[in-house]
């Protein structure tokens, strides 16, 4: 009776305007406007930058998802600011508003684009993690995809609280120093000797976990030369927020003689390094734990290497 | 229980959380050691400073933990402390006198000299690994020899002391040691950068059965961690 009555008095009034069409034209210029400003003008300067195709590849892909999301949230903004406005309560209307049932071309809609939305985000998150090798992020120690070619490999090694870089390629020199030569492939071999440090080569893009015993593998490409802030980014210590270096990316020929002299310059040090491997056992290395058990003494480790190494430890 | 107790019982046990917070707080939190300034010892341009690294302390509330002690140069007294004031770009001659024994490196590449002038050092004294002047390179995998290092990342510092043979006589029971214990001496110099704060830590995971090796006197400035307060 009441809906009847409500339905009569709705049919007596003015004409209803179309709001859904009013809503679209307010939404649909400020999204294009948002799109284009994200995409043009913040886009460029979304961190990590270009300088690395891992890097570029995640500021495409941040710049794809503030376009998508853009248009989401002003429609949500645009919808409440214009329900604000239009259907607020006016002086002297007490009246309750009329009861809204199901609406099913509103709810497919819903459900259709979200699910769309879902679904596109789903497909270009895993082709952007296909062809880029990984993006920059560690892949563990099988990676799945893994770059053509014969890529420079750098082994980070993380310790509370430094990290060195490893160059099997040069002699397995190592060194605190990153230099990568601009356009090769680099396969960074991340691990650590202690805790659990994550290497963060921020404006290449690269961010790997350097966990003990583990081989953790990125890849990434320098597209051009300039320097590169490390910084470890897991909680790792009291020194945790020193435990940051810089690096460079130079030219091919500019990394090579750098090679060069460092192998010969390391030589000294090289030869006292255990041979080059992926992941280290620093009590294992030269006979330490034979010698820790001789000598009765608690190992290097500090019990963290597994009981075998500690004889006098329980 | 009447209005007035509730009230009272809520004021103290108000009062005993904020103080025990302060307490932490000052005591514990921004409790440092003093820092010992070398800005005012030059001579001639630069500056001698004297260390020791101890197996044990008897100043602190940790007499088992391994620690840096530092000779005032003012009053020639050993000072527990790991904050050192030192001029910029000033020539900084150091003596370290080492009185613990070996714990090979985790990473035997910080075994290299680095970072001081000619990357060498000095040793003489009951070391369990190479003796003399300028050395560049001490094995602790093959030696055990490295008993602490003086490591600066920041300003490419680092230089391994040799500790004493486990095996020797006469070995320091009790710190700031005394001459007489067995001991190494190492010296070598760097020059100083800008002003600045610059961390130096060991690189010998010396506290050892904590945290993987590296809590304990390895976390704690005024042990085996601290600061170079670089002046102009």
């Amino acid at each position: 009776m009441a809906a009847a009555e409500q339905a009569s008095t709705t049919a007596a009034g003015p004409a209803e305007p179309n709001h859904g069409l009013r809503v679209f034209s307010i939404w649909l210029p400020l999204a294009v406007a948002a799109d284009l400003v994200i995409w043009f003008v913040w886009g460029p300067h979304l961190p990590p930058g270009d300088m690395s195709t891992s890097a570029a590849n995640q500021q495409f892909d941040i710049k794809v998802m503030g376009v998508m999301a853009a248009p989401v949230m002003l429609a949500v903004l645009v919808y409440a600011g214009y329900a604000m406005i239009t259907w607020r309560t006016r002086d002297g209307d007490e009246e309750d508003g009329p009861p809204i049932e199901g609406n099913t071309r509103v709810q497919l809609s819903w459900i259709t684009v979200t699910s769309a939305i879902v679904l596109a985000l789903f497909v270009f998150g895993t082709v952007e993690l296909v062809t880029t090798n990984g993006a920059g992020a560690g892949e563990g120690p099988s990676p799945i995809w893994r770059p053509d070619g014969r890529p420079l490999v750098v082994q980070v090694i993380g310790q509370q609280w430094l990290f060195t870089y490893r160059y099997p390629q040069y002699g397995g020199f190592e060194t605190t120093d990153l230099m990568l030569p601009v356009g090769q492939e680099v396969q960074f071999n991340v691990t650590s000797l202690d805790v659990i440090h994550s290497f963060w080569a921020y404006q290449l893009g690269v961010k790997a976990d350097a966990n003990p015993q583990v081989n953790n593998v990125a890849y990434t490409t320098a597209t051009r030369t300039g320097g590169i802030t490390v910084r470890c980014a897991e909680l790792c210590g009291l020194w945790h927020g020193a435990m940051f270096d810089y690096g460079q990316v130079v030219s091919v020929a500019a990394f090579r003689s750098w090679a060069s002299a460092t192998e010969t310059r390391m030589a000294k040090i090289t030869r006292t390094l255990p041979r080059y491997a992926l992941v280290y056992y620093p009590n294992e290395i030269a006979g330490l734990a034979k010698f820790y058990y001789e000598a009765g003494l608690p190992g290097a480790g500090g019990g963290f290497y597994g009981n075998q190494y500690y004889p006098n430890e329980p | 229980m009447s209005v007035l107790a509730r009230a009272v019982t809520l004021l103290v046990a108000f009062i005993a959380v904020v103080g025990l917070a302060f307490f932490v707080v000052v005591h514990i939190l921004l409790a440092e050691p003093p820092t010992v300034d070398f800005t005012a010892s030059h001579v001639n341009g630069q500056v001698d400073m004297t260390i020791m690294t101890d197996p044990v302390n008897d100043v602190s509330d940790h007499p088992d933990w391994v620690s840096y002690f530092v000779r005032s140069p003012q009053t020639g007294q050993w000072i527990h402390s790991t904050i050192w004031q030192l001029p910029a770009h000033t020539r900084i001659n150091v003596t370290n006198y080492e009185f613990d024994t070996c714990d090979p490196l985790r990473n035997q590449f910080n075994g290299r000299v680095a970072g001081t002038i000619g990357d060498v050092m000095t040793v003489s004294g009951e070391a369990d690994g190479v003796n003399g002047s300028g050395i560049s390179v001490v094995n602790s995998d093959t030696t055990c020899g490295v008993a602490h290092t003086f490591s600066v990342p920041e300003l490419g510092i680092n230089v391994p002391f040799e500790g004493v043979l486990y095996t020797a006589k006469n070995q320091c029971t009790q710190g700031p040691c005394g001459m007489s214990f067995t001991h190494t001496k190492t010296t070598f110099s760097f020059i100083t950068p800008g002003p600045g704060d610059y961390r130096w830590q060991c690189f010998i995971p010396c506290g050892l059965a904590s945290v993987d090796g590296n809590g304990h006197a390895m976390s704690t400035i005024g042990f085996m961690t601290g600061y170079l307060d670089v002046v102009s």
